[in-house]
């Protein structure tokens, strides 16, 4: 075919500028461990108990540091969520988010003495932040603000990997020649190896109730898996939609095929 | 012509209607055109744009009613799409994803316009429609980026928006008329919301004067041999090329549909995902895919206004092309040279693309290591201004000389020819 | 048979088969996805989530009426006196325009028995919505719509004027003696 060059060139043009785009991230001077996660690929769901391990870890070790507040209590009972339960498929009326909510306690207000007050949430409520600004989280933090887990596997590149590798990568000491700032720890997952935060994770750190070794490992797995339902909690949905989608267009396509075929039966070209 | 009757009114109302408003003649005459009976798949491109563009605005309506163009707003409610609304998690990738859809599409029908030598006489202005409407969408595109307002939309915005200031004189006076304040902030927001959500539509009204304009000359070809014979050269384009279209389209809407449902974030920066914050400043602020190139052309140059005119000048020379073009032979098909100097122009648009991604300084290939152990070599900074040299060079130079030294090889008589002769070889 | 069939006579039914199953695939594909356009329009997951409203009513004194708000409505919470609700339950229910006794305008507590003192409907008049008048306003010592001049009485019931029928009451049911759960 005359065109063949032309469309190899251009489809690789197509292919390169989307893979420059994709590498376009800086990146890749830290090294990061190639740990595999249940809802990768195409056909990858959020393994539940893991992300159930994992919001404990999170309750018990993260979150009083980092936020989480674009996420509301109700969203853990969502289709695809951890805490989902087919019985109650409305959250609001679950009774595992129910016991959740009562765990936090929010600020609410102004009542009619125009005060803030405290009661405990309820399910439509957002996780609430432990600071109130990000002058206060710096203030606690020596500095460092603690970022918002709402998003954060989606704001790192490789973002599963890359803060499985954080977590699990601190060394206690400095490898020579690396000048370490005062308060700062080691951890070469990070760019330029310092981080301000200590060390989060430490074997045994929580009880799990599944019986499950809470290794450091392990720990980091599951709340890996618990953020990334939180930064995407509705891919289970998508993939779902997405197959039903292709299959629909791909019949739709051979019919279109077939048409034109039909068509263009008697006319050369 | 007794292949084309053209539209004859049978009942009573389609009678009176049509002596009052001819509409139904409008879509007759619109669909039951003569198209030249060999036009390729690259021809569908044209169709897959009009639906892409429907889908963008479809999508672009439905997300105004739930974003909310405010600063403190903004990233929060594109959030609350994706996490709230119903079917939100599906309708916003559909529109971010879309805008690389249509800008991949864009990119093939443009080159394939060069190729073919579809913007010569009669087809100028069809041309430059088609590039007022390509720089529209440029517009349209990067201010679409801003409004989810994340650290890629506030930085990309500055950076653009300062390029403004390097216009001698008024420049920061333009700036801050377009940032309405001493930096991008919420009224910049908010008048790029107005103006992204007003511009697709006239984008849609160019697209309508694109077609008129493909109309009035009717379609080029493969060959570039005008329609001689509208009998044996022409095929109606209702229903020959709407199946063939629309089987386009929906292989088309596969491709689009992996990226929505499957890799939402693939075409996307996941610094994106970081709220806007104006103290800090991403390491590496890297435009859409689709504007890697000119971003490239921009770095190449070391003074910043010459960078701005570089990479506004290689849009604009776009304008110009048609009188650019020397040869009388639209297809380069049969010009061995053109077609060489083509493929090479595709593929340093290309390599723009691939420098804009990197930073300048980053090196292609090292060569030596200098004393303190860092690696030097020739670097993108380097690769760019090569190849932005060769993407004028293709323009101002190699097309208009071509036209006069090179000698084309034999075209065929005449559509049909040429249509029989290919089927006869391949059997 | 078959063989003495020519081609041309067989195909166009084929043919025909083609474009009609195209045709209803796209018209099918597109049916679908209308609708997640139109269903964005639906109240959204958090909206749901906020559709019910906890309410102490303890703090209400005698007399006092607050306007609490439910899914973005206001709500009338009239702690009325016993004058006002002997008025009501002396009211010849058979001469009403929209006939509701008393005690069909409220909503027995756990134990199965009436809290005549609160009174908890919708603050929109069912003529057109305006929010009317409350604290004994009107000819009946209940609410008055300055909107388009509708009377009601002291259990909001319609009394006089343009709308049809009583104010609206919420969904809603006691958690304790004084603690409501609207919706």
């Amino acid at each position: 075919m005359r065109l063949s060059k032309l469309t190899a060139s251009l489809v690789a043009a197509a292919s390169i500028c989307l893979a420059a785009g994709a590498a376009s991230a800086s990146g890749g001077e830290a090294v990061l461990k190639d740990e595999h996660f249940s809802f990768e690929g195409l056909f990858g769901t959020y393994d539940k108990a893991a992300a159930q391990r994992g919001f404990q870890v999170y309750q018990e070790s993260c979150s009083s540091c980092h936020s989480m507040s674009l996420v509301a209590i109700r969203n853990l009972g969502d289709p695809g969520a951890p805490f989902y339960d087919e019985e109650h498929p409305n959250p609001n009326e679950s009774p595992v988010i129910k016991a959740i909510a009562d765990m936090f306690t929010v600020t609410d207000g102004p009542d009619s003495e125009g005060d803030m007050f405290e009661r405990s949430a309820k399910p439509f409520d957002h996780f609430p932040s432990p600071f109130a600004n990000e002058q206060a989280a710096r203030a606690s933090n020596g500095g460092a603000f603690p970022p918002d887990f709402s998003v954060l596997v989606r704001a790192r590149e490789h973002g599963p990997q890359y803060i499985y590798s954080l977590l699990t990568s601190y060394e206690d000491e400095a490898p020579e020649g690396v000048d370490m700032r005062p308060g700062m720890n080691y951890n070469p997952a990070f760019k330029g190896g310092m981080i301000g935060m200590p060390p989060p994770l430490f074997d045994e750190l929580v009880e799990y109730s599944d019986g499950t070794q809470a290794s450091v490992e392990q720990m980091a797995h599951d709340v890996v898996t618990f953020m990334a339902w939180a930064s995407d909690p509705k891919m289970e949905q998508r993939k779902r939609m997405g197959w039903m989608v292709m299959i629909y267009l791909f019949i739709f396509a051979l019919l279109m095929y077939g048409s034109y075929k039909a068509v263009w039966r008697d006319v050369e070209h | 012509m007794s292949g084309y009757p053209g539209y004859d009114p049978k009942s009573g109302f389609e009678k009176w209607l049509d002596a009052r408003l001819p509409i139904v003649r409008l879509g007759y005459d619109t669909f039951i055109f003569p198209t030249p009976r060999n036009l390729n798949y690259w021809w569908t491109f044209g169709a897959i744009l009009a639906v892409i563009l429907m889908s963008q605005i479809i999508t672009g309506i439905i997300l105004a009613m739930h974003y909310v163009p405010h600063v403190s707003m903004a990233y929060d409610s594109v959030q609350h799409i994706n996490r709230d609304i119903r079917f939100g998690w599906m309708l916003q990738p559909m529109h971010a994803t879309g805008a690389s859809m249509m800008f991949l599409a864009v990119y093939i029908h443009m080159f394939r316009g060069i190729y073919y030598g579809s913007y010569k006489s009669p087809r100028e202005v069809l041309w430059i429609v088609g590039v007022v409407i390509y720089l529209l969408m440029m517009a349209t595109g990067f201010m679409g980026y801003v409004l989810p307002w994340g650290q890629m939309s506030f930085w990309g915005a500055t950076v653009i928006t300062n390029l403004f200031s390097a216009i001698p004189l008024v420049g920061e006076s333009v700036t801050s008329w377009l940032w309405g304040g001493f930096s991008v902030d919420n009224p910049t927001l908010q008048r790029f919301f107005s103006l992204h959500f007003v511009l697709p539509f006239a984008i849609l009204g160019l697209v309508i004067l694109h077609v008129w304009a493909l109309h009035v000359p009717g379609n080029n070809n493969p060959t570039g041999v005008s329609v001689k014979n509208v009998d044996k050269d022409t095929l109606p384009f209702h229903p020959y090329y709407t199946v063939k279209d629309g089987f386009a389209i929906v292989v088309f809407l596969m491709v689009f549909a992996t990226f929505v449902f499957f890799m939402p974030d693939a075409l996307g920066h996941p610094d994106n995902y970081i709220r806007a914050n104006p103290v800090v400043t991403p390491v590496h602020i890297v435009p859409e895919w689709y504007y890697l190139p000119f971003y490239a052309m921009l770095r190449a140059v070391p003074d910043k206004l010459g960078g701005v005119i570089v990479m506004f000048g290689a849009i604009a020379v776009l304008f110009v092309l048609p009188w650019l073009d020397t040869s009388k032979v639209r297809s380069m098909r049969y010009r061995p040279l053109a077609k060489l100097f083509f493929l090479i122009f595709v593929l340093v648009c290309i390599g723009l693309g691939w420098a804009g991604a990197k930073s300048p300084t980053d090196l292609v290939f090292a060569t030596a290591v200098d004393e303190h152990g860092v690696a030097t070599g020739f670097s993108f900074l380097w690769l760019a201004r090569i190849l932005t040299l060769y993407y004028y060079a293709f323009f101002l130079v190699i097309l208009p000389v071509l036209g006069l030294v090179e000698k084309p090889k034999a075209r065929p008589e005449s559509i049909e020819k040429s249509v029989l002769k290919s089927n006869a070889g391949e059997a | 048979m078959a063989e003495t069939v020519s081609t041309s006579a067989q195909d166009p039914s084929r043919r025909d088969f083609i474009y009609i199953a195209t045709g209803a695939a796209g018209a099918v594909g597109a049916g679908l996805f209308v609708w997640p356009l139109i269903d964005q329009m639906n109240p959204a997951a958090d909206t749901q989530a906020l559709s019910t409203t906890e309410l102490d009513m303890s703090g209400i004194e005698e007399g006092q009426q607050i306007i609490a708000k439910w899914q973005g409505k206001p709500v009338f919470i009239r702690h009325r006196t016993q004058k006002e609700i002997d008025e009501a339950r002396a009211v010849d229910v058979a001469t009403l325009k929209d006939p509701q006794t008393d005690e069909q305008r409220l909503v027995p507590n756990k134990d199965g028995k009436y809290e005549p003192q609160y009174l908890i409907m919708l603050a929109n008049c069912t003529h057109l919505g305006c929010v009317p008048i409350g604290d004994g306003a009107g000819d009946y010592d209940g609410w008055f719509c300055p909107c388009h001049g509708s009377h009601y009485d002291s259990a909001g019931r319609i009394r006089k004027g343009p709308a049809p029928k009583n104010l609206y009451l919420p969904p809603y049911q006691y958690l304790t003696d004084t603690l409501i759960k609207i919706g």
